[in-house]
């Protein structure tokens, strides 16, 4: 396919890891924020083509996997209410929140269905005039403009058995979060290539200012990762830090103003809970008043529930890149995709269930 | 999650267009990109058309990378 293939190029990943190789010196620690990067990493065996000095570590990227359990329970209770139709995209339905899965609560009759697009989940209202809709909203900057022009369509329609539960987060607070713990050393940052689609490069200046670490936004093919590594290296080489981009074919620094504009005019910010980063300012969307009524958190009166963790799970930790995979007694073992135990076991972009497939990366595999 | 994949746009009637992703075809949804015509590739994410891939900058990122590879070519034969 066009725009993939000539990405794959092994003449040309062979030259940019050599350049890598030669111009890599100082202790290069960087941070692939995004769960998409981390399988692309690890499935074209990136981490062990680098050299000693450059080491890739895996961020909070993935929506499924940060998306807490007091929130997984809400979409479980709402999910359970008679008439009720939730509608959300495959990778949530199995996930487990304190007590249960959507997947199991639709096994005992619940009416919980996969959508590919917030399209189809619109498509599930018109259909069924006399039952409410919901679309459980989960995902970053590049998902939540879908999500609003879904509402603005049905706002337009008079669809009125729509609604939404957002569970939208925004990525440059988490990484802010993530620093101002001061947890991990880091000396770069992969900026997710299709958040920053949306929001542009200029949202990612702050940890390039504020942080001195250099920061590039990189796509999703080995080239265009390798690229963006040997940026990263030549800024950390220069003792620079600024924000790039590697991916000019699909990210401007300004972001596409129009998918901002709608995402705004639905959504409002609002503080979110995040697995392992807990509550984050500022890092959340939530329906504007003008939207109340598509709002699902208003529009119906459920119960979540305490809220309790498994036990042994360090998905937390992983997501805060603090731990790796294979510090989980539980990994393999006991929590494999057959049977998963944590949310990054279950996601296919969650760190664990890469790790299971393709393996970590560490030196001798 | 935030998966988004090359599409070539086939035809489009308002904020609709057909593409073709590797040979399947789909309607998707131009909300978040009206400015795209027949003829543009397009980052596809959950139905939604999210940017207009920049064909010209495209170009320049392989022109970039094939220089990177004729440079260490010639450094290696020196
Ligand atoms: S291996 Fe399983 S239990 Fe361990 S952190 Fe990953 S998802 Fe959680």
């Amino acid at each position: 396919m066009r725009f993939v293939d000539e990405y794959r190029r092994s003449d040309l990943a062979q030259a940019v890891i050599g350049r890598i190789r030669r111009g890599s010196t100082r202790k290069a620690r960087l941070m692939e924020f995004c769960g998409g990067h981390t399988v692309a990493i690890l499935r074209h065996g990136i981490r062990q083509l680098l050299p000693p000095t450059v080491e890739m570590l895996s961020g909070p990227g993935c929506p499924v996997c940060v998306t807490d359990n007091s929130d997984l329970d809400k979409a479980i209770a709402l999910a359970r209410l008679p008439r009720v139709i939730l509608t959300t995209f495959g990778d949530m339905l199995k996930v487990r929140g304190s007590r249960s899965s959507l997947q199991e609560v639709r096994a005992e009759g619940a009416d919980v269905r996969t959508v590919y697009s917030t399209l189809d989940a619109l498509q599930v209202a018109r259909d069924n005039p006399g039952r409410p809709v919901v679309f459980l909203g989960v995902g970053f900057e590049t998902t939540a403009p879908t999500v609003a022009a879904s509402v603005l369509q049905a706002s337009r329609e008079g669809i009125n058995n729509y609604h939404v539960l957002s569970f939208h987060k925004l990525c440059p607070p988490a990484i802010r979060a993530i620093l101002d713990s001061g947890e991990v050393d880091l000396q770069g940052l992969v900026c997710p290539g299709h958040v920053s689609a949306v929001i542009g490069s200029q949202p990612w200046e702050f940890v390039a200012s504020e942080y001195g670490i250099p920061c590039v936004v990189s796509g999703f093919e080995p080239l265009d990762i390798l690229q963006c590594i040997d940026m990263l290296v030549s800024q950390i080489e220069k003792g620079e830090s600024r924000v790039e981009i590697a991916y000019r074919r699909g990210v401007h620094a300004e972001g596409n103003q129009r998918a901002l504009e709608l995402m705004y005019e639905v959504f409002e910010v609002c503080p979110a809970q995040w697995r392992g980063l807990g509550t984050v300012p500022g890092s959340g969307l939530r329906l504007r008043k003008e939207f109340a009524a598509f709002d699902a958190e208003l529009a119906f009166d459920f119960d979540p529930g305490p809220t309790l963790h498994p036990k042994g799970c360090i998905c937390g930790d992983i997501l805060r890149a603090v731990k790796r995979p294979s510090d989980c007694q539980l990994f393999g073992r006991v929590c494999t995709p057959a049977s998963p135990v944590g949310p990054c076991m279950v996601s296919s972009e969650g760190s664990c269930a890469a790790c299971y497939q393709y393996g970590d990366g560490a030196a001798g595999e | 999650m935030c998966l988004a994949v090359p599409a070539l746009i086939k035809s489009v009637e308002g904020l609709e267009a057909e593409v073709d992703m590797g040979g399947i075809t789909r309607r998707v949804s131009l909300w978040l990109t009206p400015e795209a015509k027949v003829g543009d590739y397009v980052l596809l994410h959950t139905g939604y058309a999210i940017n207009v891939i920049d064909q010209h900058e495209a170009e320049e990122t392989l022109r970039l990378l094939e220089e990177m590879m004729a440079a260490a070519d010639a450094e290696e034969e020196e």
